[in-house]
C-alpha cells in the first residue's frame, strides 16, 4: 500500500545499558512507556516491515569504503555487535526483508545513489530501538544506514533527498511500511562528556522538525552543529530523513534532557503523513 | 601515523567473534597483521583505553573495545580523563573532551 507509519527515537546504548543506573527513575520509566507507545503505534498501523534509518558506529562501515547512504536488503542479521551484557540486549536473529528491501533499493536508486548489503551485524544504533518496537523480533527489518560517523559525512540535503526518496518507494509497492530516523540530537557520547546535553540548541532543532521546515532544518553546517550539539549531533541526519519520508508536520510526543545517564536528550516524535 | 590501522583492528575486532578468541588466545599474533606504531600496539595489547583515546580511536570504536574488555562505565569514562591528565588532549578525530573532565551526571558524582 505505502508508508503507514514515521517517527523518531532516541538510540543511545545506555537507554537499555545503563537502566540500572538511573537515579530518577520515574523518569526513565516515563520514556520506556512513550517507547511502547510508538511501539503499539507501529502494530496498529498494520505495518508489515519496518524501515529503520540509523546512523551506525562502524558495526559494517569503515573508512576503506563508506557509503553516504546504505540499504539492507539481506535475509536475517544479527546483532548486537557489542558485549550483550554491557548493552543488556542479548545476542538475537533478526528477519529482513530481502525482496521487499530490493525493490525499495530500486526505486530509491533512480534518484539517490545509495549502497545495498546483504550482511549486516547490528550495533546499538538499531538493536536499542528494535529492544523496544519489536521486542519478540518478529517484525522483518529493513536497516538503513546514513554515515554520521566517518568525515567526510554525508550532507543534509542528500539526507533529506535520501527521505524522500524512500517515501517514494514505499508508496510505490503493496506492502504496508513504517519508517522510524534514530539518532541523538546534541550528545557527546563516549567522551569524558558524556551526559552532556545542550537543551537549548536540541529544542531548536525539535521544533523545525515537528514544523517540517526543511529550509532551517537544512541550515546547519557541520561546524555549528559539532560546536553546538557535538559529534553525536551529527545524527541529525536520521532525524531530518525521516522528516522527509513522512512529508507532514510531526508531534514531539517525549523529550527530557533529565537522564543524561543515558547521554542523550531523550526523544520520540511521530509524524503526518501528509503534507500541507 | 597509523591511526586509521589502529581502528581498521579496532573496528574488525568490535565486531568478528572469530577475531576477539584469536585476540584473546594471543593479542600479538593477530596485531601482525596490522601496520601500527610501537605506541600503538602497546596500547592494544594493554588495553590502555586512555592512550588510545588521546591518539584519536573514534569514541564509538572505543567505547565498544572498552566493553569487550569488560570495563565497568564510569571506569571508562575515567580512562579516558587519565589518559588526557597524562598524555595531553586528544590528538585527532571528533570525539574531543570539551569541558575540564568533569561528570555530567548526578549517578556518577554520586557513585
Amino acid at each position: 500500500m505505502s508508508l503507514v507509519y514515521a517517527g523518531v527515537l532516541s538510540h543511545a546504548p545506555g537507554i537499555t545499558g545503563r537502566a540500572h543506573l538511573v537515579k530518577d527513575v520515574a523518569k526513565r520509566d516515563e520514556f520506556y512507556a512513550m517507547l511502547d507507545r510508538q511501539r503499539q503505534d507501529i502494530e496498529d498501523s498494520g505495518a508489515e516491515a519496518l524501515i529503520v534509518m540509523a546512523a551506525e558506529h562502524f558495526g559494517n562501515f569503515f573508512m576503506n569504503n563508506m557509503p553516504a547512504f546504505c540499504v539492507g536488503i539481506g535475509e536475517k542479521y544479527s546483532g548486537p555487535i557489542e558485549d550483550p551484557d554491557w548493552l543488556k540486549i542479548p545476542k538475537t536473529e533478526i528477519p529482513g526483508a530481502p525482496e521487499l528491501g530490493t525493490r525499495l533499493t530500486r526505486e530509491i536508486m533512480q534518484t539517490v545513489d545509495t549502497a545495498y548489503a546483504e550482511e549486516w551485524k547490528f550495533d546499538h544504533g538499531i538493536m536499542v530501538p528494535l529492544h523496544f518496537l519489536t521486542p519478540n523480533y518478529d517484525l522483518p527489518i529493513i536497516p538503513v544506514n546514513i554515515n554520521c560517523q566517518g568525515p567526510p559525512i554525508t550532507p543534509l540535503h542528500r539526507a533529506w533527498a535520501f527521505g524522500e526518496a524512500v517515501r517514494r518507494a514505499c508508496d510505490s509497492v503493496p506492502e504496508k511500511i513504517a519508517v522510524v530516523g534514530t539518532g541523538g540530537i546534541s550528545h557527546w557520547p563516549a567522551t569524558p562528556d558524556s551526559g552532556k546535553i545542550n537543551v537549548e540548541w536540541d529544542l531548536e532543532f525539535l521544533d523545525r522538525l515537528v514544523r517540517q521546515d526543511k529550509e532551517a532544518l537544512l541550515s546547519y553546517s557541520d561546524e555549528e552543529t559539532y560546536r553546538d550539539g557535538g559529534q553525536g549531533g551529527f545524527e541529525i541526519r536520521t532525524y531530518i530523513a525521516a522528516a522527509a519520508a513522512a512529508g507532514g508536520p510531526g508531534e514531539l510526543q517525549f523529550y527530557t534532557p533529565d537522564l543524561p545517564i543515558f547521554a542523550v536528550g531523550c526523544t520520540v516524535a511521530r509524524f503526518d503523513l501528509n503534507g500541507t | 601515523m597509523s591511526l586509521y590501522y589502529l581502528q581498521k583492528f579496532l573496528y574488525v575486532l568490535n565486531r568478528d567473534e572469530d577475531t576477539q578468541q584469536q585476540f584473546r588466545d594471543d593479542r600479538d599474533a593477530v596485531l601482525d597483521n596490522y601496520d601500527l606504531t610501537t605506541e600503538e600496539r602497546e596500547a592494544l595489547v594493554n588495553g590502555d583505553i586512555g592512550l588510545l583515546y588521546v591518539l584519536g580511536v573514534n569514541g564509538q570504536i572505543l567505547m565498544h573495545y572498552a566493553a569487550f574488555l569488560g570495563i565497568e562505565w564510569f571506569d571508562y569514562l575515567d580512562l579516558m580523563r587519565e589518559g588526557i591528565e597524562k598524555h595531553g588532549p586528544v590528538r585527532a578525530g571528533v570525539y574531543t573532551m570539551t569541558g575540564g573532565g568533569d561528570s555530567f551526571t548526578e549517578e556518577e558524582k554520586n557513585r
